[in-house]
């Protein structure tokens, strides 16, 4: 069987070398840290020499006679991504026109930010992106401690890198999940997914009291410590993990119908991802080196060794394979932080949790979440609620060349290439 | 990286006529930030994105502001290239009411479609040149801009089981004006 | 009504004694097959209610079907907007009778912790009856389960014939509710009032 449809070039090539070693003097094929990511591809015009218009999507002529199909996908559709609406022209099968409709999710969070305290707004944030609760605390925490200048604890940088990445790694697997069940694969890959998505959501229940809706970061460190035993359940889980890893890659890497539909569909230029805003696996995906760990630094990333890996064909099957060596890279922080973290505080004695006004002025602080760069702006005018709130969603943004990628295929495929966007629609309408 | 102050005599000597100034950050440890006018900021934008040492390829937020006198734009802008940022430009419109458009700079960065519309649709600020300007989160028929300090929301709480501050004068106030006119209408 | 004391001597001689409302209610209760319909955080749950750890379909809820037509009972699971609201009305009357509805989490009870929504409806029980809610934020795949058995019971409880007996055997009952339309400001009608009457409480 395995024969009949042998594997693509690009199946072999994505793990072994194109894993990029980021860093200085690190050897890698295409130097995209240093030059411009376009000028490396001989014959591509540098972006001060694009002609006007070279980011808007194509316009499509429909092949055939008659009138345009017109589809609206969704709100309600077992695509598991949420209430999203997609309002399809095709022309047959072929997608001449795409327009993402929003806003079936449109909570306010915002404006309700405005009339509560800083650390009123915590819980909420937990609501946007409500698979990752805890890295969108982190960005919270982060921003808010950018804007009062408040220092957090080593021990409380350690648990947030733990529980980050932990994170990510459910994160990523659930991702994976929903994007088979939409191939048709009703529901047996997710469940392999969800095990090790309940084994994590256990930790983080006996650590911060919730499965989901976590709220344990503060402004100045976390709100409870770990206990040692926490530790060593979190170990044990972790000492898994690489064997879930293993086995998910192994039953889903060379399955024919995966390849056969992922293979080609849904390509995104780095050019277009870097002009489009696009972060996190999508663009990396598309083989640019911007990984906001590397980048900013924030929290003690800086203290560990791990890769960032880089895209080679851009299409869907390239962002699936980044996710999964991306939760292998996880791993890998996980075990040298459980490793490295030594006792001390997890809460600074002078931090400002509640009831603090901060002194006037704006900050922007942002994360490497599980999606993409998930940032928080806020402005103060030294009263005890923020003056403006905003998020940075990072679904959102990565949905802005939804279109681009979706014109000329088929209207199968823009279910795969709507799920290999990832998104969830709490961040997209927050 | 440039400081602030060199970016913006950058941008005086590159684009001809642009009236840029820096708008500090009240708080002095956090970036400032650079006020654009708004007539010249797609010549301003075109030149941060494409001059040889800012190469700011990447716009990552958008962001609307209601002050009490005008609208504002803040964009924050990275560089992917040479991973270096943030720099912040904002813009403002001129008043509230009736002169609310800015240019948009979404032909420069793609990245703005979708905020730019947000902003549309919950500030009010009209972005001229936008390829497709129309509401983002709430539907199309809807008129007001909700993010606006001076927007009020639509009074459903009807039945609010522990009211307290503003939602208990409007429940006293809907119950006596339910109790007054006609007596039937207090038992629906 | 049979004694049930002579139910159980006749079971012990392979005689079963039942009557045609508990069976149609048995067959009814044990296979009823929910609508896939997750709208926030509250659907990640029920996803999870249905995976391998707490299996939903043992109860019966043996496929999510995303069909309305084919399916029993619609799980409200997050914040029902106002721009998402006539979509769920016209899902619920799209539905074929018996219907259910399950609101999951304190979003679909009364609009939760975004009650000061200017967007977010407050409560999912203005426009269309609800049988049970479950309170939460989210609610655990346990409290799923135990408002799923609670849905169970109640229909083994109904009764075919009188008053009392459910929608879809009543031809005068209503089983379409109106859907209401986007206006300018706010939905239009903000509630059902045959379904939802407004409590008067005194202040």
């Amino acid at each position: 069987m395995m024969g009949l449809i042998s594997p693509k070039p690009s199946e072999l090539k994505v793990e072994d070398s194109q894993v990029r070693e980021s860093g200085p003097g690190a050897p890698s094929r295409m130097s995209v840290e240093d030059s411009q990511v376009s000028e490396s591809r001989p014959g591509a015009p540098s972006l001060a020499e694009r002609p006007e218009g070279w980011n808007r999507p194509p316009v499509m002529e429909p092949d055939g006679e008659g009138e345009l199909l017109e589809v609206a996908m969704g709100p309600h559709h077992p695509s598991t991504h949420g209430v999203f609406r997609m309002d399809v022209a095709l022309d047959g099968e072929r997608v001449i026109r795409l327009k993402p409709v929003f806003g079936y999710l449109h909570r306010n969070h915002e404006k309700l930010a405005e009339g509560m305290s800083y650390l009123g707004s915590m819980p909420y944030t937990d609501r946007l992106d409500y698979i990752c609760s805890l890295t969108n605390n982190w960005a919270y925490a982060l921003a808010v401690e950018k804007l009062t200048g408040q220092e957090v604890p080593e021990r409380a940088e350690y648990l947030r890198v733990i529980l980050g990445e932990l994170t990510r790694v459910q994160n990523h697997a659930s991702s994976i999940g929903f994007l088979t069940q939409e191939m048709g694969a009703t529901g047996t890959p997710l469940m392999y997914a969800f095990k090790a998505r309940e084994k994590i959501l256990d930790l983080f229940e006996g650590l911060t009291g919730s499965r989901m809706m976590c709220n344990y970061m503060r402004f100045g460190g976390c709100r409870v410590d770990a206990s040692a035993a926490w530790l060593d359940a979190a170990r044990k889980v972790v000492a898994g993990l690489p064997g879930f890893a293993d086995e998910f890659e192994r039953l889903l890497r060379t399955n024919e119908i995966l390849m056969a539909r992922t293979q080609g569909v849904g390509i995104l230029r780095p050019e277009l991802a870097v002009n489009a805003g696009v972060t996190g696996p999508m663009l990396r995906a598309s083989g640019v080196n911007y990984d906001i760990r590397k980048v900013d630094g924030y929290g003690v990333y800086n203290r560990f060794k791990f890769r960032v890996p880089l895209g080679d064909h851009w299409d869907v099957y390239d962002r699936y394979m980044i996710r999964m060596l991306e939760m292998r890279e996880s791993i890998k922080i996980l075990e040298q932080a459980l490793k490295e973290i030594q006792p001390g505080p997890v809460m600074s004695p002078t931090a400002r949790i509640r009831g603090f006004r901060p002194k006037p002025g704006e900050a922007y602080g942002r994360i490497e979440a599980p999606k993409g760069e998930l940032g928080f702006y806020l402005i103060s005018n030294g009263g005890p609620n923020p003056y403006r709130y905003r998020v940075r969603p990072p679904s959102l943004i990565n949905l802005t060349i939804l279109e681009d990628m979706c014109l000329g295929q088929n209207v199968a495929d823009v279910v795969l290439i709507f799920g290999s966007v990832d998104i969830v629609l709490g961040e997209v309408d927050r | 990286m440039k400081t602030i102050e060199e970016i913006k005599a950058a941008i005086e000597a590159a684009v001809p006529g642009a009236v840029v100034e820096i708008a500090p950050n009240p708080n002095p440890a956090l970036p400032h930030s650079l006020r654009i006018a708004p007539e010249c900021a797609l010549a301003v934008a075109k030149f941060l994105r494409d001059d040889e040492e800012l190469r700011l390829d990447y716009l990552s937020n958008v962001t609307g502001v209601d002050w009490p006198e005008s609208l504002e734009a803040v964009y924050h802008l990275y560089s992917v290239e040479k991973k270096h940022g943030p720099v912040v430009i904002r813009m403002h419109t001129v008043n509230r009411r009736t002169q609310v458009e800015l240019p948009s700079l979404t032909p420069i960065w793609r990245s703005a479609e979708f905020q730019e519309r947000e902003i549309f649709d919950l500030y009010g600020i009209v972005f001229t040149g936008h390829p497709d300007l129309r509401r983002l989160l709430m539907w199309e028929g809807f008129k007001d801009h909700p993010m606006r300090r001076d927007y009020v929301a639509p009074d459903d709480f009807e039945y609010e089981p522990t009211a307290h501050d503003e939602v208990l004068k409007r429940a006293q106030a809907r119950q006596a004006a339910m109790a007054g006119p006609a007596g039937s209408e207090a038992g629906q | 009504m049979v004694d049930e004391g002579l139910k159980i001597e006749l079971g012990k001689q392979g005689v079963f004694v039942t009557t045609i409302e508990e069976l149609y209610n048995w067959g009814r209760r044990s296979s009823i097959w929910p609508m896939q319909f997750g709208l926030a955080c509250c659907a990640i749950e029920m996803i999870a209610t249905t995976m391998a750890r707490y299996d939903l379909a043992r109860f019966g809820a043996e496929v999510f079907r995303p069909s309305p037509r084919q399916a029993d009972l619609m799980i409200i699971s997050g914040t029902v907007t106002k721009k998402m609201a006539p979509q769920v009305v016209r899902l619920y009357n799209q539905m074929a009778e018996p219907k259910y509805v399950i609101a999951m989490g304190a979003c679909a009870i009364s609009g939760g912790p975004f009650k000061q929504g200017y967007n977010v409806l407050k409560g999912i029980d203005r426009y269309i009856p609800v049988d049970v809610h479950i309170p939460g934020c989210p609610p655990r795949p346990e409290a799923l389960i135990q408002a799923f058995m609670t849905l169970q019971k109640k229909i083994d409880g109904q009764h075919l014939t009188g008053d009392g007996r459910p929608r879809f055997l009543d031809a005068e009952a209503q089983g379409e509710f109106p859907v209401p339309v986007e206006g300018e400001h706010d939905l239009e009608p903000a509630s059902n009032k045959g379904v939802w009457p407004v409590p008067v409480v005194i202040r």
